[in-house]
């Protein structure tokens, strides 16, 4: 099964071959990270951006050290630094950085579809960082990876996604990869962030955390913008954590082998107790370090590379 | 000297004659129509093998000027007009400044008679500024050429204001209409709220925030035994309110744009922003109820909603582009291929939702037919000429169609107006 995308703009695109060929292959770049010399030279000569509109730690810095043990050069811009603040369009300043002879962009911008803007404008590369709403491809591959990782397999298991699924482009990617791989994906959260006609997406919705809980192999819990409760879409953050926050004593009626999962970063005590992120289902930590893995991954398939 | 067209199979609302007529236009009206007449002097058009109808006309169009000549100018969109075979177009108060005193009114008409093209009649603003606080001085605006009056672009929310607005207007028996949409609903949606918003994750607006303004309008229609006309529906539901409220003889005209009765939310896909529209791009089946609303009666006409945009304006994103696109130079064709050719409509139905309905709804009372002692404004088309739209094709200073790359069958040949021929292909 051969690679044939020039980039990655979100799992909506994406067949489950080539899902799992990511899969497979961020297995053996799983190592290098644990190796003493954590380098192979598969994108020597290559030059990576990073162009984030939008403020990130962690995945930028996975994605950059993604690059640097694949041997690529990094540079990584934020908006801050960018020329967009003096009205260049999104596509300008990426062609202008294009035109430096870069071999891939990464990209993280608060519009949906964006990716696709530079998609079509740029000869390099372009590999989603998260567009809006829309996608964050890299987030549910690492996850995926994970799961298959703790669980074995993916095809059969049930997972849960709870939060705000209106705003996340993890929930989606998530969703469009996990059903791909055949996994039975229930959504829950607040009707008020419940996205119109998302069981036409394959899910189910439930608003019922304990039965989810219950029924899963694994939850995701998404990071709870703080916005929404002024978008007038909760009542309180007081009732979210109520309703939709996971929490010791919750996870001690459900499933012993359930494992939580989370984007990062969480906000303790809304979406997650302290005591669940730190606790011995939280897989939080393992995720992180399998999102090197899995960037090194799209980059050095992306980018076209033998080893 | 007169214009002289001959051979000409003349299509009206009530029927397609089936022998060809010679017109003869003089002075700016249809002076006589009969199976010969002799060419004297005159221009002469020989329109063996097309069809003759009444001069299209568009009562909802944005020309931008004053105040965005960047996105289109009176005599670009004028040309544009011709091009797509209108005679008269109705432009919207939403410039810069809005069309809301007589001294705007005033401009917009004498820069057009400049231009000469087609008949191009400013709608007033509602409400001052568009702004949804107090009414306009209406019956100075129709002194000054005001045959209809909207605040475009969004509804008048203020329900008060809007009943008062509606009173106003019956007094001065002037046409209110009304672009039906609550914004708390739409809460900054830029796409049709549905399964595909959901799956690309752009932001959704409502069915809802256009039908609970449907709704109201046709509620105070009746209250007042007043007449509104609901400009560009998108939604099967709004077709069922307008359906009851006609059974209930509650004075509401309404109008549909081709977009909202050939493409779907599925447009959006790609992020194309020419696909970013308001009322946005709706479901399958909104698309066939508009169809067969427009068939049955309860959508009265075809409007283009005209929105032109510079490329820099809609280069920006799908969130941050402006609503809109452009309609005039192909609405005829996607009415003949959509409509007409795929047997939804006949040619006189579609003469009467393009020109006649329109000429009836605003009060033009000598445009909207061909005979003789009406204006001689005529549109003649090839019906089965296929065109492809094209970017370089558009004479409109917009290129925002979702159209290009389309084949389309029926072409406007000849526009003419007031008896001159100011379009030929």
């Amino acid at each position: 099964m051969a690679w044939t995308h020039k980039h990655l703009l979100g799992l909506q695109d994406l067949s489950r071959q080539d899902i799992e060929l990511i899969l497979e292959t961020a297995k053996s770049f799983k190592e290098v990270s644990s190796r003493d010399i954590k380098k192979v030279p598969a994108l020597r000569g290559k030059t990576v951006v990073t162009l984030f509109f939008e403020a990130s730690t962690r995945t930028r810095i996975s994605f950059e050290l993604a690059a640097k043990r694949l041997s690529a050069d990094t540079l990584n811009i934020a908006s801050n630094v960018s020329s967009t603040s003096k009205g260049e369009t999104l596509l300008d300043t990426a062609r202008n950085i294009e035109a430096m002879n870069v071999d891939a962009m990464v990209v993280r911008h608060s519009l949906s579809g964006s990716v696709f803007i530079l998609a079509q404008g740029l000869k390099c590369s372009v590999v989603n960082a998260g567009d809006g709403c829309r996608e964050h491809p890299t987030q549910a591959l690492l996850d995926m990876f994970t799961l298959q990782e703790k669980l074995g397999r993916i095809e059969g298991l049930k997972i849960g996604i709870v939060g705000d699924i209106l705003h996340s482009r993890v929930a989606r990617s998530n969703i469009w990869g996990l059903t791909k791989l055949g996994a039975r994906v229930t959504v829950c959260g607040p009707a008020t962030l419940m996205p119109r006609g998302i069981e036409q997406m394959g899910v189910e919705v439930c608003y019922d955390l304990k039965k989810v809980l219950k029924e899963s192999d694994a939850v995701i819990a998404l990071r709870l913008q703080k916005e929404r409760q002024q978008d007038k879409f909760l009542p309180s953050m007081r009732e979210y954590s109520r309703l939709f926050g996971i929490n010791q004593s919750r996870l001690d009626e459900a499933n012993n082998h359930l494992i939580v999962m989370h984007p990062g970063p969480t906000n303790r005590g809304v979406e997650l107790s302290a005591d669940v992120a730190d606790g011995k289902q939280s897989v939080i930590l393992e995720q992180v370090t399998n999102g090197v893995a899995v960037r090194m991954a799209v980059l050095y398939l992306v980018l076209g590379t033998k080893i | 000297m007169g214009l002289l067209i001959k051979n000409a199979i003349i299509v009206n609302a009530d029927k397609i004659w089936n022998k060809p007529q010679d017109i003869l236009c003089e002075d700016g009206k249809i002076t006589k129509i009969a199976p010969s007449l002799p060419s004297a002097d005159h221009e002469i058009i020989d329109a063996a093998g097309k069809k003759v109808l009444p001069g299209l006309i568009d009562i909802h169009t944005h020309l931008r000027q004053p105040g965005h000549e960047d996105k289109e100018t009176i005599e670009t969109g004028s040309r544009a007009a011709v091009k797509g075979g209108f005679t008269s177009i109705m432009c919207m108060p939403n410039t810069s400044p809005v069309i809301d005193n007589a001294m705007v009114v005033e401009f917009v008409i004498r820069e057009a008679m400049r231009v000469g093209l087609c008949h191009v009649y400013p709608i007033g603003a509602i409400t001052k500024g568009q702004q949804d606080g107090e009414l306009t001085d209406m019956a100075e605006l129709k002194g000054a050429g005001c045959l209809a009056f909207s605040d475009d672009g969004k509804s008048v929310v203020n329900s008060r204001l809007f009943r008062l607005a509606m009173e106003y207007a019956k007094m001065l028996d002037v046409l209110l209409i009304e672009h039906c949409q609550d914004p708390l609903l739409s809460a900054g949606g830029v796409m049709n709220e549905g399964i595909v918003s959901t799956r690309i994750g752009l932001k959704g607006d409502p069915a809802i925030a256009e039908t609970v303004i449907v709704a109201r309008d046709i509620e105070t229609a009746h209250y007042l035994n007043a007449r509104v006309h609901l400009a560009h529906m998108s939604l099967k539901r709004s077709c069922e309110l307008i359906r009851f409220a006609k059974s209930q003889g509650i004075q509401v005209t309404a109008e549909a744009c081709p977009h909202h009765f050939t493409l779907t939310d599925e447009a959006c896909v790609g992020f194309d922003t020419s696909t970013k529209v308001n009322p946005p791009l709706r479901s399958k089946e909104d698309v066939e109820a508009i169809k067969q609303a427009i068939a049955d009666g309860t959508i009265d006409c075809i409007v283009t909603d005209h929105a032109p945009h510079t490329k820099e304006d809609k280069e920006v994103g799908f969130d941050g582009a402006p609503f809109g696109l452009i309609g005039l130079e192909t609405s005829l064709g996607l009415v003949m291929t959509e409509l007409v050719h795929a047997g939804v409509i006949d040619l006189p139905k579609m003469v009467d939702k393009m020109s006649s309905a329109p000429a009836r709804i605003v009060g033009l009372a000598n445009k909207g037919v061909i005979k003789p002692g009406f204006d001689a404004d005529i549109t003649i088309i090839d019906p089965d000429c296929e065109w492809t739209v094209s970017e370089e094709g558009f004479v409109s200073k917009g290129k925002n169609s979702p159209f290009i790359g389309r084949t389309l069958k029926g072409k406007v040949e000849y526009t003419i107006c007031s008896g001159k021929i100011v379009y030929k292909t």
